[in-house]
């Protein structure tokens, strides 16, 4: 491949949604072509999606200077293995949402945009994670926050708007801060360049004032990431909008705060400063705890996944606090399991509720007897996200834990070790009140469902069976994938191959 | 509410208005301006009418659907930044045309861009004011 197909390749995460989505509002009134195109767009993102993730495997870091601009003046685009993963990862997510809005998404919110909405959505998460320019990693996150807060409220019941007032006051607080956060940095260095930013911000002699602008970087990708004590949006807001849009938000949004908090804390402060690493590993016990203890508290299968998001993101956010090349490696491959495996959550939550009407764990019941396919499926699902062998979810708590173990944290350990036991009690708790007990009785949608035409049944289980799928790949191939995981953590631990890559161009 | 003021009035500040916008976009590329401050202008311009004649008559005045506005700009936008391709350079580099127009001075693809975002932001503004100015159906 020539340089301009790289770069192109790099490209077109950004400018297929985009197009896409233009495609879409052309066609605002015609419904079935907005569908269709909305599967074409997810095939095709899927497939750049892959030829991208691989380009970057043989090719190593590439790097796009927008417009042409010399390096650090103008905005840049690079991909190197992290962002790839999760590239790849918004690829597969696009792919499988987009199949399963097809059967879950009302016909009056797909009049309101919802396909242009979903592809501008991904378009700024892509962005996000492509970006190699503070200023231009915020412009990213407002192209994503603002088409997500319009998916989250679409419909307007009142329980949508409560969560969406939350989730934007709270989200709008975060920009602020990192708006904040990186007039300071520029401020301080006069770039904006992240590769440019690490070598200037080590120059900087206000040692202090560094910190405390790594700190506002914290909370706001703390927020934006939902990790203690800032995580309250999260749980008051993703049980409510469209189920395809919960499941998207769940694996990809909070991700994204999570991708932006390795990115920052491994590339532009120093990963040896003590501190930093402290306060980020306190954060994470209190946030797999409370998380956890949260989701034991609900009763609503929905709320109970949304608080579970938040204390798997307390895994994540305890193996970047580790700060040693084996634990980037092992939360790179936690982030990848958990989207998978909390997508597939998600989407058996809607499966359920297409079928019984309610999210209610008190009035389900009796799943297993008359649907055990798809008690199967939510049993793969979650038996990997408590852990348990040999699924996905076992390697990624386990290398997570002994990445602890190497640099001997073992409070941490003991506190992640204990969640994870927690985790297979709501997971239990789900099973036995959806799937197990008796069915108290048949309701008028279950009527309903019985008519869905067989086609339709099938489109609304097979992006569930295909997550299911990629899970069990993920289980099985844990090997591989983790070797991947290892390359890109040492990539991680040892910015400089970043920097030059970036620096070096032209 | 009709005010004969406000109407005649208005008849005059429309074209001026959207005069004046094209001026802001058409100075933007490097003295204060372009085309979000201009597409605010050409919006208000429409704004001031719908307050004036009401939202029907100004929706009959735009006379397209401004989804399409909005859909029409991001396209150029895109195509702006796309034109560099076809010289095998990187996505949104400038190329200028040679020529060197009277009133404008040279033409490029920044200007096309510019474009493309006073069509957007004339159809997002429009969009929003008609969408919370139609009365609720019971």
């Amino acid at each position: 491949m020539t340089t301009f197909d790289i770069e192109l390749l790099v490209l077109l995460p950004i400018l297929l949604p985009l197009s896409f989505a233009i495609l879409m509002l052309f066609a605002w009134k015609n419904l079935q072509f907005q569908r269709i195109i909305n599967v074409v767009a997810g095939s095709t993102g899927f497939i750049v999606a892959i030829i991208l993730f691989s380009t970057i495997y043989v090719n190593g870091i590439q790097v796009v200077a927008i417009g042409g601009w010399k390096v650090p003046f103008g905005i840049v685009l690079v991909a190197d293995n992290f962002s790839a993963i999760m590239i790849l990862m918004s690829g597969l997510m696009g792919f499988a949402v987009a199949f399963y809005s097809i059967v879950t998404v009302d016909t009056a919110n797909e009049q309101h945009f919802y396909y242009p909405l979903l592809q501008i959505l991904l378009m700024g998460v892509n962005g996000a994670f492509l970006t190699g320019d503070m200023f231009n990693l915020y412009v990213w996150f407002e192209v994503m926050l603002i088409s997500s807060f319009v998916l989250l409220a679409l419909g307007g019941k009142q329980e949508q708007l409560e969560g969406a007032v939350k989730y934007v006051t709270l989200n709008l607080v975060s920009s602020m801060i990192f708006l904040s956060a990186v007039g300071i940095l520029y401020g301080m260095t006069g770039t904006l360049n992240m590769a440019d930013l690490a070598v200037k911000v080590k120059l900087v002699e206000n040692q202090g004032l560094v910190t405390v602008v790594a700190m506002m970087f914290l909370v706001s990708f703390g927020i934006k990431s939902a990790v203690f004590p800032l995580f309250s949006w999260l749980p008051a807001s993703y049980h409510t909008p469209p189920v395809a849009v919960s499941a998207l938000f769940a694996g990809l949004l909070t991700k994204v705060g999570v991708y932006t908090m390795y990115r920052v804390f491994t590339l532009i402060f120093d990963i040896n400063n003590e501190f930093i690493g402290t306060v980020i590993l306190i954060i994470a016990g209190f946030t797999m705890v409370t998380g956890v203890l949260g989701a034991a508290a609900q009763n609503d299968f929905r709320r109970i996944l949304s608080f579970h998001i938040v204390s798997q993101v307390g895994y994540m956010v305890m193996a970047l606090g580790l700060m040693t090349a084996f634990s980037f490696a092992a939360g790179i491959f936690y982030i990848v399991y958990h989207i998978v495996t909390k997508t597939n959550l998600f989407f058996i939550s809607g499966i359920v509720e297409r079928i019984k009407g309610t999210y209610n764990l008190d009035t389900l019941g009796g799943l297993f007897k008359k649907y055990p396919s798809v008690s199967l499926l939510f049993l793969i699902s979650a038996f990997t996200l408590s852990g348990i062998p040999p699924f996905a979810g076992f390697w990624a708590k386990f290398t997570v834990a002994l990445a602890g173990f190497r640099i001997e944290q073992y409070l941490i350990v003991g506190v992640s070790l204990f969640v994870g036991l927690l985790t297979l009690y709501s997971m239990t708790k789900i099973w036995n009140y959806a799937f197990w007990q008796d069915e108290k009785q048949e309701s008028e949608v279950e009527r309903e469902f019985y008519k869905i035409s067989i086609n339709r049944k099938y489109l609304l289980y097979s992006p569930s069976i295909f997550m299911t799928v990629v899970i069990l790949l993920l289980s099985f191939f844990a090997g591989s994938a983790f070797d991947f995981a290892v390359l890109t953590g040492e990539q991680l631990a040892n910015p400089q191959y970043y920097i030059n890559a970036v620096l070096g161009v032209r | 509410m009709k005010s004969i003021i406000l109407q005649t009035a208005t008849r005059y500040l429309l074209p001026m208005l959207l005069l004046f916008s094209f001026f802001l976009l058409f100075r933007g590329h490097n003295s204060p301006g372009g085309g979000f401050v201009g597409g605010l202008v050409a919006s208000a311009a429409y704004a001031l009418y719908s307050i004036a004649f009401g939202v029907e008559e100004a929706k009959k005045l735009l006379r397209i659907e401004p989804v399409y506005l909005i859909a029409t700009g991001l396209m150029l936008a895109l195509f702006s930044g796309m034109i560099a391709f076809f010289s095998f350079d990187t996505f949104m580099t400038a190329k200028w045309s040679d020529l060197n127009f009277p009133l404008f001075g040279k033409l490029g693809t920044p200007l096309l861009f510019d474009l493309g975002v006073y069509i957007v932001v004339i159809g997002i503004t429009l969009k929003i004011l008609f969408t919370i100015s139609e009365e609720v159906k019971p």
